[in-house]
């Protein structure tokens, strides 16, 4: 102990830390159950669910995400066929380009690339939104008019983002494996029609539903991370821009995270 | 079983004497900050009320467990006749529909235009037509002073002062018992407040409101509350009107009287009566 008032300041600082995230946890957790209920009371009364923002928010976060989604799976498509090409050739097995592009785009990277996209537009769009109407006292005012936060702001992002991510997936996967044919054609002399007759063979309806199986599970998490810090923002307006933040890396963490769970689970049973 | 014998000495019914607001050994703290301990308050019917308090008394806390959106930690605080410890989801909307509340900032939807901000709370509670809402929603803010085509701008395109009364438009939608306001005249020119002051005499006189206000406005305590609880320390310190509470020898109450701003609006206000008794 040469230096006791450093090693006290270090425990404290641990012990603080470790105070603040099992109360964040445990937060999130009763933010989680209020959602479930409020969508539990929306479900037995249909009269409650609010039409108008779930397809606002199927709008923004699905037809307006598009553009984006669907650019950036192409290149990513484009990517894994060039990386793949080089080893491929060597090997004389061009035509196996289909499978890898086939299995690596609709089981993994079109629906990570595509909650990734969506957490950072979507998901930092509901925190700020949310964030800058505890601030201004627009929750508060929304509660004492009698209207529950949780079932006009929360339950319909939630709803139409778990209906737009797997669709926004599926684009991802055309467009990836679009981009991926295009690259083997040019580099690897596998035609279109071949790549097409290939592809069908090696990858099974499996491997696509369980790329768009994830979806939703990704949707819930971007949905509640960015709603939930949305939540927590207090004070002033530089709040709004920490719990953007925040909910951007926690939510993105959390999307991977899930991603390896699901993968060992899969593998577990063998998809 | 032992609630219902914590509800045996209170009379159940509810007379027009009964008092609006009824505050019992309040007490509150965040962590271990104590905000107040043992607060004791009742608000009559009809009257204007005024809790004053210098920042971090704890006047805005109380205002937010009137209108539960915090709860005290221990105490039991009544509102027109409704217990509101253990409140039943249904109960708390059923009040809320009794009451308006303005905030400091507005606390309008930035989403919507005026008018649809003053005809949300019809929307979502009453089974009117969008017609008679839209009317609704126009007499109210008529009534607040605001001009008709304020209506259809949104409220970042409003001054502090516009966005208060379209505040209070939405407030007063349900046509409420109660209201309550959290600085009304907070960062409003001296006209606008005095239009302000106006507004809620009428109100009381009009409609007979009860009206529960936090304000910092010397001019406004003096002109318009009839009562108004001194807040500090976490206690209140003392009730009365301003006549009786700038004679008073409380100290924390003394301070708010003896700045020169107080000693000011007590000239401006009291000369005038003075002048009437001669």
């Amino acid at each position: 102990m040469k230096n006791p008032t450093f090693t006290l300041d270090f425990v404290t600082r641990v012990g603080k830390n470790t105070v603040n995230m099992v109360n964040q946890l445990v937060d999130m957790l009763s933010f989680i159950g209020e959602v479930a209920i409020t969508l539990g009371k929306s479900v037995m009364q249909p009269k409650r669910i609010r039409w108008r923002p779930i397809l606002f928010n199927i709008r923004t976060a699905g037809f307006d995400a598009l553009p984006i989604v669907g650019l950036l799976s192409f290149l990513l498509g484009v990517v894994v066929a060039y990386q793949g090409a080089g080893q491929l050739r060597q090997y004389g097995a061009n035509i196996f380009v289909a499978d890898l592009i086939g299995l690596s785009m609709l089981r993994e990277f079109a629906p990570l690339i595509t909650a990734i996209i969506v957490a950072g537009r979507s998901g930092s769009a509901y925190a700020a939104q949310i964030g800058t109407m505890a601030v201004t006292e627009e929750i508060d005012a929304m509660r004492t008019l009698g209207i529950s936060p949780q079932e006009m702001l929360v339950v319909p992002k939630l709803v139409a983002l778990i209906i737009v991510l797997p669709l926004l997936t599926v684009f991802a996967d055309v467009l990836g494996i679009f981009g991926g044919m295009l690259m083997a054609s040019t580099q690897l002399d596998v035609g279109f029609i071949e790549f097409l007759d290939r592809f069908v063979k090696a990858v099974g309806p499996t491997s696509f539903l369980v790329g768009v199986g994830k979806a939703p599970v990704f949707a819930a998490i971007i949905a509640i991370v960015g709603c939930y810090q949305g939540f927590m923002t207090k004070g002033g307006a530089d709040s709004v821009g920490r719990q953007t933040t925040r909910s951007v890396v926690q939510s993105i963490f959390l999307v991977i995270v899930a991603d390896a769970l699901f993968s060992i689970a899969f593998s577990l049973l063998d998809l | 079983m032992l609630r219902q014998t914590e509800h045996l000495p209170q009379p159940s019914k509810a007379s027009s004497n009964d008092p609006v607001i009824e505050m019992r050994n309040v007490s509150t703290s965040f962590g271990e900050h104590v905000v107040h301990s043992d607060i004791n308050l009742e608000i009559h019917r009809a009257e204007i009320f005024a809790i004053i308090g210098g920042s971090g008394s704890g006047k805005s806390t109380l205002l937010r467990e009137m209108i539960l959106l915090q709860r005290p930690n221990s105490g039991t605080i009544r509102i027109l006749g409704i217990e509101l410890k253990d409140i039943s989801e249904l109960d708390a909307l059923a009040l809320r529909k009794r009451w308006g509340v303005m905030f400091q900032h507005g606390g309008l939807f930035g989403a919507l235009t005026i008018k649809e901000n003053v005809g949300l709370p019809l929307h979502e509670h009453t089974a009117l037509s969008d017609a008679q809402i839209d009317d609704i929603a126009d007499a109210k803010l008529n009534m607040t002073g605001l001009k008709p085509e304020v209506a259809d701008q949104f409220p970042s395109e409003l001054s502090g002062g516009m966005m208060k009364r379209a505040s209070l438009a939405r407030a007063l939608a349900l046509e409420p018992e109660l209201l309550f306001l959290d600085e009304p005249t907070a960062g409003l020119d001296p006209v606008s407040a005095a239009g302000v002051d106006a507004l809620v005499m009428q109100l009381r006189d009009q409609f007979k409101l009860t009206i529960v206000m936090i304000t910092h406005d010397m001019d406004m305590l003096w002109q318009v509350a009839d009562r108004v609880a001194v807040l500090a320390d976490g206690k209140v310190q003392e009730v009365g009107s301003m006549q009786a509470l700038s004679q008073s020898e409380n100290p924390s109450v003394k301070s708010f009287f003896m700045g020169h701003r107080g000693q000011a609006a007590m000239q401006r206000n009291l000369t005038p009566l003075e002048n009437i008794k001669e």
